[in-house]
């Protein structure tokens, strides 16, 4: 039986890779593909926590974090594809009419 | 023993997948990576004894969400250069993101490791789940405790593909007009 701080500790290292993918990448759809991988290190670190607990609450949470996970990706391909046709690229630096 | 190989094996395989994701410059193959990383977290939430989570992360994470991703990706079908992202407007982004990323890492780490986890414990230990089940325990509380939720999630859904219909729509209706 292997301590569950490991699964805690991988579900950390999965994070920080989201995080950083996110502040390092230009394209836009691998941005929207490091906040699902964020997304799944925090399912991990529910299910774990359910687990240590001896509770079924953490598994519903993910339960419904997947559904919001689904409908998160299917606006964010929506406003990737409509940034696309307006703009004719999904570089994250050329998008920046509102930046001051 | 086994388990703790198999933890090994596939934590590995997930750390080395999920930077995979980060480091490769094709959008296709972070995807491919990415739906890699989602199989063996569900190998992971196997050994965790959750079982429908498990199959529920393959179906719909691996399954749905991921064709989308490269649905979208082959429907855009990027150049080269835009593929390539070209020179960085911000400097030093890259290795400051790294460093604090490491720095990320050390601190949840340390976190974890210095917590001496405490919490009410719940009735439903692995033996007890593996004798009424899994998936029959899930869907008990998903229709009892968690209805109101549950409902929620569908209003949710609605709205998002509503949303996708909406913002992906618009140009062919103005196309028409023209």
């Amino acid at each position: 039986m292997i301590p569950l701080t490991w699964y805690l500790i991988l579900s950390g290292i999965l994070f920080s890779i989201g995080a950083v993918g996110v502040l390092i990448r230009r394209n836009a759809i691998v941005i929207f593909m490091c906040i699902e991988l964020m997304l799944n290190a925090v399912n991990l670190a529910f299910i774990t926590f359910s687990r240590q607990l001896n509770s079924m609450d953490g598994q519903i949470f993910v339960f419904f974090i997947m559904t919001v996970a689904a409908a998160e990706a299917a606006v964010g391909l929506a406003i990737i594809v409509a940034i696309y046709r307006n703009k004719a690229t999904v570089n994250v630096d050329d998008i920046n009419l509102m930046k001051w | 023993m086994l388990e703790s190989l198999l933890f090994l094996i596939m934590g590995l395989i997930t750390i080395v997948c999920a930077l995979c994701v980060v480091f490769q410059k094709n959008p296709i193959y972070s995807a491919i990576f990415l739906i890699q990383t989602m199989v063996s977290l569900a190998v992971l939430y196997v050994l965790l004894h959750a079982q429908f989570i498990a199959a529920i992360q393959v179906m719909v994470y691996a399954g749905a969400i991921m064709v989308l991703f490269i649905f979208v990706i082959m429907l855009l079908n990027l150049s080269k250069e835009d593929v390539e992202g070209g020179r960085d407007k911000l400097f030093f982004q890259k290795p400051s993101a790294i460093i604090l990323g490491f720095i990320l890492v050390v601190m949840i780490g340390t976190v974890t490791l210095k917590t001496v986890s405490q919490g009410i414990k719940d009735e439903y230990t692995p033996e007890i789940i593996s004798q009424i089940g899994n998936t029959q325990l899930v869907g008990k509380m998903l229709f009892t405790k968690y209805v109101f939720p549950f409902e929620i999630a569908s209003i949710l859904l609605f709205a998002a593909i509503i949303g996708a219909i909406v913002l992906v729509k618009k140009r062919i209706i103005e196309d028409e007009k023209v």
